[in-house]
């Protein structure tokens, strides 16, 4: 089954005017791998993050994905209908502001039900169990099912969109800065957090990042981003213990020192 | 210079003909796709938006010389805005109007569906405030768009969800959405729950027009018509505790009216073209008078 | 006992009557006449005529007598007669260059040719309360001019010339602009279908939208390049006679506003433009106009959408005051249906609430006794 990639991009470039987003990117991922990108913010990391996801459209290049039947579909090419299933049944996008990404003013429990109501599930007391299963897998208590994510701290907030992405048993999923805008404890926590699921349920993800330390923690694979371009790209514990690039050495260094 | 003399000359039925057949168009297409709203070119009516104008112009081009009309707002032939929509098309179409149901080819109506089973032939136009069923989840229309094209609807039930965690049951009681043709998600126009099952395989034509949103949508008649809910919280319409006080009916939708200022209050049939036909068949309510008696 | 709410004909028809009474006020003073509305109250009869999109001083006139002078229900008056004259067919695209212009001013440039013309203007009046005007007191013929006969140029062909303006969009041959009053909206709009909607938004509206451009909502920077108030020929196609004639002249106000723009990749640096074109002379409504048109062309420039007045759909969707007086209003009709299913909602979870209550009640009575 992992003889082959999950998601396969080929020289992915984004151009925005004149100015380049990322170019040339090519990249393969396998399933249950995790792989970071890293770099300073405006190195193009985001912007290849979301052309890959779907969420831009790249100028050049294509991005693959392995379906559930085994066969590559190129995602440019697929359907709307099809694109926007696959990424609330197989995906799930966390985003660093998890305003982003949840439905403010609806209870915990209907923000994680909804992919579930999306697919067709029409139980009510089965969504709310699984909503409720999910909630205590993310550390969050039971009792706060029928809050409104307004009413949570950062910290949980994050781990309720996390839950909210994971509730369709997804095989990939992308994350944009997670621990971003949070307090160190805090974050330590939820790295654990995210560790530990992507462990047991065997995700791909794909993990922007500034922080080396998340790359250290969450990540196989890492690559380093500048002007739009991979400039490094390896094992996490390589990169980070035996950095080739001058650039990923003064990345590294600069970490060290503080 | 226009003067007075000729202005004010209008075609049959008010709307000129052009326009009459871009309606017709957006109607037929609105039957074609059960449920889809239809886009259509509204026009400024010589009503307020939002007083009608969707209905009326449905209304307007459909209705033919040999039609009988009946109009109903809240169910009663007698409240202002029905009366006033009655007499602008006996102004300007000079149709036969009617109040009983059995006798009308055209309904035009305003929150309810009358209580007598409509037939085949007739068609029944209801004036619609605010058709996109998931506005108030999504106020825009570019999204909602795609959410009907992608047949999207989980956000729907998202709302159904947070009733019942909120309330313990589905608090919508009018507007109550319904899936059309196993398709497209409806609003049924502001009508009370209670009368969604009426709209299920209705022998009749139904027509909604929308105008200050420029919308089109039909159910055909025979179609499948389901309010959307849980398995395990099935969808249920209203029960009153009391028959009607004037004519004994149950299973009706009712109004309350208010008695006094000491709580006094009873309730009595909201569609009063049925009240009536059954007062003078000899049914009387609690508080009703025998229409033989009343008569002497 | 109960008493059907019946007799609504004969209500309505009541009320009619003494609107007309209402309207009709004092006996003992002359009835206004529509010739003076036209005359005197110029200004009211242009907005009017402005977003009802129906150019007839008359009937706007007449409209607003019989409303009242309420200026909304006037122009949905005239907007409900409009909507039902037969389209003859489509004139020819107005030239604002060749208009016979009677107030042109710009802010761009001191002096230019054509010069500053202030024409018939509040500006620079003091806003006191004049009490001659409580009389019929004599009023000074004002005073003429020969003019010459050449057109007065443009102040954005000015800068075209320059190319420090944006082009505007090439007119293809085939492109038709579209109509809004005769194809229902489909949004993202093109810009005829926009300006087509603000020429006839409501002015408070695009008003309170402009203003907020200003203050910081979508800042645009903008210079009121020109404004020009005149009279411009309408021409019509004859197909039989192979050339356009004029069927007439129309009163309208230009507003060309002048906008900063760093630039693009695309692009260099230069100036882009707002625009405003109402009927009759509203200095105000042509100004707000080209300020929110302005704002509502962000995406085209790549301008982040941030503002109320930069957002098509919310801009284009509340300005027409014909459909938002409408439904605001609406809420007057009787709703006691919809009530009635709420009140029963309302009863019952109260009842269950009340019933989780003494249910606790007695339960916590029961553990004190025990």
């Amino acid at each position: 089954m992992n003889s082959q990639p999950l998601l396969k991009v080929s020289d992915l470039s984004k151009f925005y005017g004149g100015r380049i987003g990322c170019t040339k990117v090519s990249f393969d991922l396998w399933p249950g791998e995790v792989l970071a990108i890293v770099g300073e913010s405006g190195s193009g990391k985001t912007t290849l993050l979301n052309c890959v996801s779907t969420r831009l459209t790249a100028d050049v290049g294509s991005v693959e994905y392995r379906m559930r039947d085994g066969q590559f579909r190129n995602l440019a090419t697929m359907a709307e209908a099809e694109r926007r299933f696959l990424m609330r049944t197989d995906w799930g996008f966390v985003h660093q502001n998890p305003a982003d990404g949840l439905r403010m003013t609806v209870s915990a429990g209907a923000n994680v039900g909804e992919r579930l109501m999306a697919i067709g599930d029409r139980h009510y007391g089965q969504i709310r169990e699984t909503a409720g299963d999910w909630l205590s897998r993310v550390e969050i208590g039971l009792d706060r099912i029928d809050d409104q994510p307004r009413a949570f701290s950062g910290g949980m907030r994050q781990r309720l969109q996390i839950a909210r992405n994971l509730v369709t048993a997804p095989r990939l999923v992308f994350m944009d800065e997670p621990t971003g805008g949070l307090d160190v404890s805090v974050q330590a926590r939820l790295l654990d957090l995210i560790r530990g699921l992507v462990q047991d349920l065997g995700l791909a993800a794909i993990v922007v990042t500034h922080d080396l330390a998340v790359a250290r923690l969450l990540s196989h694979r890492m690559m380093v981003m500048k002007d739009g371009q991979v400039i490094e790209h390896g094992l996490t514990d390589r990169v980070l213990d035996d950095p080739r690039e001058p650039y990923t050495q003064l990345l590294v260094s600069s970490i060290l020192q503080v | 210079m226009t003067s007075a003399g000729n202005l004010a000359t209008y075609n049959f039925a008010y709307l000129d003909e052009q326009t009459k057949r871009m309606i017709r168009r957006a109607i037929l297409k609105a039957i074609a796709i059960p449920g889809y709203q239809v886009p259509f070119a509204s026009r400024e009516m010589p009503m307020p938006y939002g007083w009608g104008t969707g209905g009326v112009q449905v209304t307007a081009s459909i209705l033919g010389p040999d039609d009988t009309l009946k109009v109903i707002d809240q169910g009663a032939d007698d409240t202002t805005n029905a009366v006033s929509i009655r007499a602008f098309f006996q102004k300007v179409a000079n149709v036969k109007v009617t109040t009983k149901t059995g006798e009308a080819t055209v309904i035009q109506t305003r929150h309810r569906i009358p209580e007598e089973p409509l037939t085949e032939g007739q068609v029944l136009v209801y004036q619609v405030p605010i058709p996109e069923p998931l506005r108030f989840l999504e106020p825009r229309e570019t999204e909602t768009r795609k959410m009907h094209a992608l047949e999207e609807y989980g956000l729907m039930h998202v709302k159904l969800y947070e009733d019942i965690a909120r309330n313990g049951h589905i608090a919508t009681t009018y507007a109550y959405p319904v899936k059309v043709g196993e398709r497209y998600v409806m609003d049924p126009s502001p009508i009370p729950k209670f009368d969604n099952p009426k709209m299920h395989r209705s022998q009749a034509l139904q027509l909604f027009g929308a105008g200050r949103e420029k919308r089109i949508y039909a159910i055909p008649p025979h179609t499948e018509v389901v309010s959307l809910d849980f398995e395990d919280y099935p969808f249920e319409i209203q029960k009153f505790e009391k028959p009607c006080a004037l004519c004994g009916a149950e299973n009706v939708y009712l109004d309350e009216v208010v008695l006094d200022d000491k709580g006094g209050r009873m309730f009595v049939c909201s569609d009063t073209d049925h009240c009536e036909d059954r007062r003078n068949a000899g049914h009387v309510g609690e508080l009703g008078v025998a229409q033989t008696e009343a008569a002497e | 006992m109960y008493v059907a709410v019946k007799g609504g004909e004969a209500a309505i028809s009541n009320a009619h009557r003494l609107l007309a009474d209402r309207r009709r006020g004092d006996r003992n003073l002359p009835a206004i006449s529509v010739e003076q509305i036209v005359a005197q109250l110029a200004l009211s009869v242009d907005r009017i005529m402005a977003e009802a999109s129906l150019y007839d001083k008359t009937l706007a006139a007449l409209a607003m007598r019989q409303a009242r002078g309420d200026m909304i229900e006037a122009i949905f008056i005239l907007r409900a007669y409009r909507t039902t004259l037969p389209r003859f067919g489509y004139s020819n695209p107005i030239n604002t260059g060749e208009m016979l212009v009677e107030r042109r001013i710009s802010a761009t440039y001191k002096d230019l040719p054509g010069g500053q013309l202030l024409g018939p203007t509040f500006d620079y009046t003091h806003r006191l309360l004049d009490p001659d005007l409580l009389n019929d007191s004599p009023v000074e013929e004002p005073i003429t001019a020969e003019t010459g006969h050449e057109p007065i140029m443009r102040v954005a062909d000015i800068l075209a010339g320059e190319s420090l303006i944006e082009m505007e969009e090439p007119g293809e041959e085939e492109t038709t602009p579209g109509d809004i009053t005769r194809e229902p909206l489909e949004f993202p709009l093109g810009r005829d279908e926009r300006l087509q909607a603000l020429a006839r938004g409501d002015e408070g509206f695009l008003l309170a939208l402009g203003y907020s451009t200003q203050r910081g909502y979508a800042r645009s920077h903008p210079f009121a390049g020109e404004i020009r108030i005149g009279l411009v020929d309408v021409e019509v196609d004859i197909p039989e006679l192979g050339f356009a004639v004029s069927i007439g002249k129309v009163q309208i106000t230009e507003c060309q506003m002048v906008n900063q723009f760093k630039g693009s990749a695309k692009q260099p640096p230069q100036f882009t433009r707002g625009y405003g074109l109402v009927f009759g002379q509203s200095e105000r409504k042509a100004m707000a106009m080209s300020l929110v048109d302005r704002a509502l062309r962000a995406s085209e420039f790549g301008e982040d959408i941030t503002a109320p007045a930069q957002d098509e759909e919310f801009v284009i969707s509340h300005s027409d005051n014909v459909q938002a007086t409408g439904f605001v209003e609406h809420l007057k009709l009787p709703h006691y249906v919809d009530f009635q299913a709420e009140l029963d909602l309302v009863r019952r979870m109260r009842a269950e609430y009340e019933a989780t209550q003494t249910g606790t009640a007695t339960t916590e009575h029961k553990e004190a006794a025990e």
